[in-house]
């Protein structure tokens, strides 16, 4: 199956993108992490069939149907593990995972910290709008305290999560956040997370202008700061990048983290990949002296 | 009758009870005798009570039968539970420094053996062991060195002195039965071919291994861990990716995941774990991506009794997941054919892309038999369906404007499936209801009429399924007075029981449904439509299958006999229970299981 050279054409925003146009309410944060998706996707001029976009459920969980890759639109909670199946099975193939903060969060947490401890080679795109939007607005995992929502209508007595700590204290190998609001940033920390070899995780924030009035955009233009302007900062300090992931407030640093690439990915340390090629290619069946071992051992 | 010799070891786990099971079922098989284990036992690492039972004869053995010819109690404990089970010509090998005998039945041989002065007062507690396994291959008529020869395999990893002790130990322990014991009258015999000794759950495995699984992943649960150890050991050789996952919905979701690229993947668990699973198969069947998924029933509700076996969960398979969907059933009949069925339900989930899913139970997952090794032929008939696998110029353009539809209306329901990777085949596959191109009707593009047709798309493949599969049939002579049906793994013991009722004079037939979806309810009517009176036996409470078989074909058998004690069924129970249903004292039988264990 090999890739020939006359279906490496060159890419464009067009090629990219889906058969429908999105369905997400006029000003939702979604749009921007989907052009910077389809920008960074140009500018690394990757072919749209070697990519499988994965996704769960949820309004950003619709991703995959507005870009024109290989999609999985799966479970609720369920596009890491998903994902993990279709990059150990086929690592020819660049996995970008996308949705939001209850799916990945929530119901997901427990495959959230699995597959960044496995280091598997995939970016993985939290659309974090600290709310659930298609369920029409209840509190999520990364609400803020005493959020207002249908399901907490005199507060939220519970704290949120901090994804980047929770990523960070997994083993996560790249961990950055984004903004929905600073495209050319996050474009660029896109890219990065496509390129890292293993598990790069980037939370984006991507306002939900229907049912989160709290962490609207002009909230967070007026709080993000990049680390990227701040020379001191050095992204290979975990305990650097662990105290900055628990600020929170006047001032919400955004922009990568951390990154380290001495660890293998999951596909790279299993011995299985070794020789062959990927899982999904090799031919059906048992060489005989294998199976001559295997009864050998029943005698 | 079938020449058949049963020895029932017994003791505390951590005792070191399966050794000698194991040293047992070695040299039977390798006499070329064919040979069902049992292990009933408990959910502790150490202590309690370990009852196993190696049946044996030159005849196929698929149960552990109705009596005991040789009880081995390694402690008071089993010597106290269990003798009181031993009939006439039976007899018990224990240590008679240690182990008292209380009343025994008139007939049965007591074999205590010298322990302290045949070891010289060694304290090798496994030696003990090895002594009674020495004296009861004396009895049973084999020569020492076939016991030699499996010791040495057996302990070999040990060391070449431990290896040395044991023979020395066996061999004092032979010379003493052979001046001091009584053989017992009928030796066992030899053939010159000699058998595979193998579980259900290395079956179960070895089948995915030939059917040309690439990917199995697990979370470990009893009793189907065996799947998975078997794979995790010899998943370099065979070319196998094995991941231990999070939980059983990380499993079937990264099977699936896997199986989306175009592998073979399969995954095992028990009915706790297949309970977390119901979502991922139903989306197994929205997106049409193959897997199949293994269920080794235990006894339940809920954690219920880890270790005992149980055919509970048939109804949580007919309904797994919400919404209708397309899906195969099989419960193998045996651990030969837990091997068969694997590669079998790949190719049907391959051909019409939905998942398969193989019930079975703890009865045979962790039971033993012996094989011919011949009936383990990895030389598999492999059948991909219409899998679209390289890019062969029909390609698009992307967009989907030159039109490849993943999801295209076709007369089977079938639709080519193209795997990520191939250039002009781009599309998304959605949980969420779509059309053929994949773009969601779900939310936005809601369409009734759309709706009914991929539905009914999906569904038409059930009508190739049915076809594909064999029906049920009539095992026995077809005048029969009564006719017993069964499902999976009570094949073998409700086929002795109908030896038993025929050499009684009670003339018995058996049907035994292999698959469950699809089930073919029609032949199974014009089945037993002809037969005099039917009996549904099974190993649950509520009669599982006998509410599926009335709801899919309203017919109503005459009796029941069921059985939810955790234990098998043994033959004499079915017997016992037809001839009560016949004389008409009851129309729901439920053995009393007599082995305290």
């Amino acid at each position: 199956m090999a890739t020939t050279t006359q279906d490496l054409k060159q890419i464009t925003l067009t090629d990219l993108k889906g058969k429908v146009d999105p369905d997400w309410c006029p000003g939702c944060g979604d749009f921007g992490v989907l052009a910077a998706l389809q920008k960074a996707m140009v500018e690394l001029q990757i072919q749209p069939h070697t990519v499988v976009t994965i996704s769960g459920i949820g309004c950003s969980s619709n991703l995959p149907g507005y870009i024109e890759t290989y999609g999985m639109h799966t479970l609720h909670g369920r596009a890491l593990a998903v994902a993990t199946g279709v990059k150990l099975a086929n690592h020819d193939l660049t996995v970008v995972v996308t949705g939001g903060d209850g799916d990945g969060f929530g119901i997901g947490g427990n495959h959230f910290i699995h597959t960044m401890r496995r280091n598997v080679d995939l970016l993985y795109l939290a659309m974090d709008n600290q709310i659930y939007g298609l369920t029409t607005g209840q509190m999520s995992p990364t609400s803020q305290l005493g959020m207002k929502t249908k399901s907490t209508p005199f507060g939220s007595v519970e704290p949120p999560i901090h994804p980047i700590s929770m990523a960070l204290a997994a083993g996560a190998t790249f961990v950055a956040r984004g903004f929905s609001g600073e495209q050319k940033h996050l474009t660029n920390l896109i890219k990065q997370g496509i390129q890292h070899k293993g598990f790069a995780f980037i939370d984006v924030f991507s306002p939900c202008v229907t049912y989160n009035l709290d962490n609207t955009y002009p909230w967070f233009k007026q709080r993000v700061k990049k680390l990227e302007d701040d020379p001191s900062y050095d992204p290979s300090s975990w305990i650097a990048a662990m105290g900055k992931s628990q600020m929170w407030g006047e001032e919400i640093p955004i922009g990568k983290f951390f990154q380290r690439t001495d660890v293998p990915a999951l596909h790279e340390a299993e011995p299985i990949l070794d020789e062959g090629g990927p899982l999904a290619h090799r031919e059906l069946g048992i060489p005989a002296d294998a199976v001559k071992d295997f009864i050998a051992e029943l005698m | 009758m079938k020449h058949t010799f049963a020895v029932s070891i017994g003791g505390a786990a951590g005792q070191g009870v399966a050794t000698p099971g194991n040293i047992f079922a070695r040299i039977f098989a390798r006499r070329g005798l064919y040979l069902n284990a049992y292990n009933a036992y408990q959910s502790i690492i150490r202590g309690g009570h370990t009852f196993l039972t190696i049946r044996t004869g030159p005849e196929e053995v698929t149960n552990s039968g109705d009596k005991i010819d040789l009880l081995i109690p390694l402690n008071q404990d089993t010597m106290d539970r269990h003798l009181g089970l031993l009939g006439p010509g039976a007899a018990v090998i224990y240590n008679g420094d240690n182990i008292k005998p209380g009343p025994v039945a008139s007939g049965v041989r007591l074999c205590p053996l010298p322990v302290s002065d045949l070891t010289h007062n060694s304290r090798n507690k496994v030696g003990q062991n090895t002594l009674a396994v020495a004296a009861a291959i004396n009895m049973v008529g084999i020569g020492f060195q076939p016991l030699e020869e499996v010791l040495t395999q057996q302990f070999k990893r040990k060391g070449d002195a431990v290896v040395a002790e044991n023979v020395e130990v066996a061999r004092t322990a032979y010379q003493y039965a052979t001046e001091h014991f009584e053989p017992f009258p009928r030796p066992l015999p030899m053939t010159d071919h000699p058998k595979a000794v193998i579980t259900g759950n290395m079956a179960l495995a070895m089948g995915g291994a030939a059917a040309g699984v690439r990917f199995y992943c697990a979370y470990p649960m009893s009793p189907s861990t065996g799947v998975l150890h078997w794979m995790a050991t010899h998943a370099r050789k065979a070319g196998i990716m094995v991941r231990q996952v999070e939980d059983e919905i990380g499993v079937i979701n990264m099977a699936i995941g896997a199986a989306h690229t175009g592998c073979r993947a399969m995954c095992a668990t028990s009915g706790g774990g297949f309970a977390l699973m119901t979502e991922g198969l139903g989306m197994s069947a929205m997106i049409e991506t193959p897997v199949v998924v293994i269920d080794v029933q235990r006894a339940g509700p809920s954690t219920g009794v880890p270790t005992k076996t149980e055919q509970g969960d048939l109804w949580q398979m007919l309904g797994a997941g919400h919404g209708d969907y397309p899906r195969a059933i099989a419960t193998p009949f045996d651990v030969g054919d837990c091997f068969k069925i694997i590669p079998e339900m790949f190719n049907l989930a391959d051909r019409f892309q939905c998942p398969g899913i193989v019930l079975t139970d703890l009865l045979l997952s962790e039971g033993t038999t012996a094989l011919d090794p011949e009936d383990l032929d990895f030389n598999v008939k492999i059948d991909r369906g219409e899998l679209i696998t390289s890019a062969n110029g029909n390609g698009t353009s992307g967009n989907g404007a030159g039109g490849y539809k993943r999801y295209l209306f076709t007369e089977s329901g079938v639709s080519p499936r193209a795997i990520p990777g191939l250039p002009g085949y781009t599309h998304t596959a959605a949980t969420d209801e779509h059309q053929e191109d994949g773009v969601l009707i779900s939310d936005e593009f809601t369409n009734p009429i759309k709706r009914r047709e991929m539905m009914e798309k999906r569904q038409r493949k059930m009508v190739g399924i049915e076809a594909a599969v064999k029906p049920p049939e009539l095992i026995g002579r077809p005048d029969a007075g009564v006719t017993l049906i069964g499902w999976g793994s009570t094949m073998g013991v409700i086929q002795e029981a109908v030896e038993m009722l025929n050499e009684e004079g009670i003339t018995a037939n058996q049907l035994q449904i292999r698959w469950m979806v699809p089930l073919h309810g029609e032949r199974i009517i014009e089945i037993l439509k002809k037969s005099k009176r039917t009996i549904i036996v099974e190993n649950n409470y509520s009669g599982q299958f006998a509410r599926y078989l009335r709801s899919e074909t309203s017919f109503v058998p005459d009796g029941h006999i069921r059985k939810y004690d955790g234990e098998p069924f043994m033959p004499h129970h079915i017997v016992e229970a037809v001839k009560d249903q016949l004389a008409g004292r009851t129309k729901l039988s439920v053995p009393m299981h007599e082995i305290m264990v």
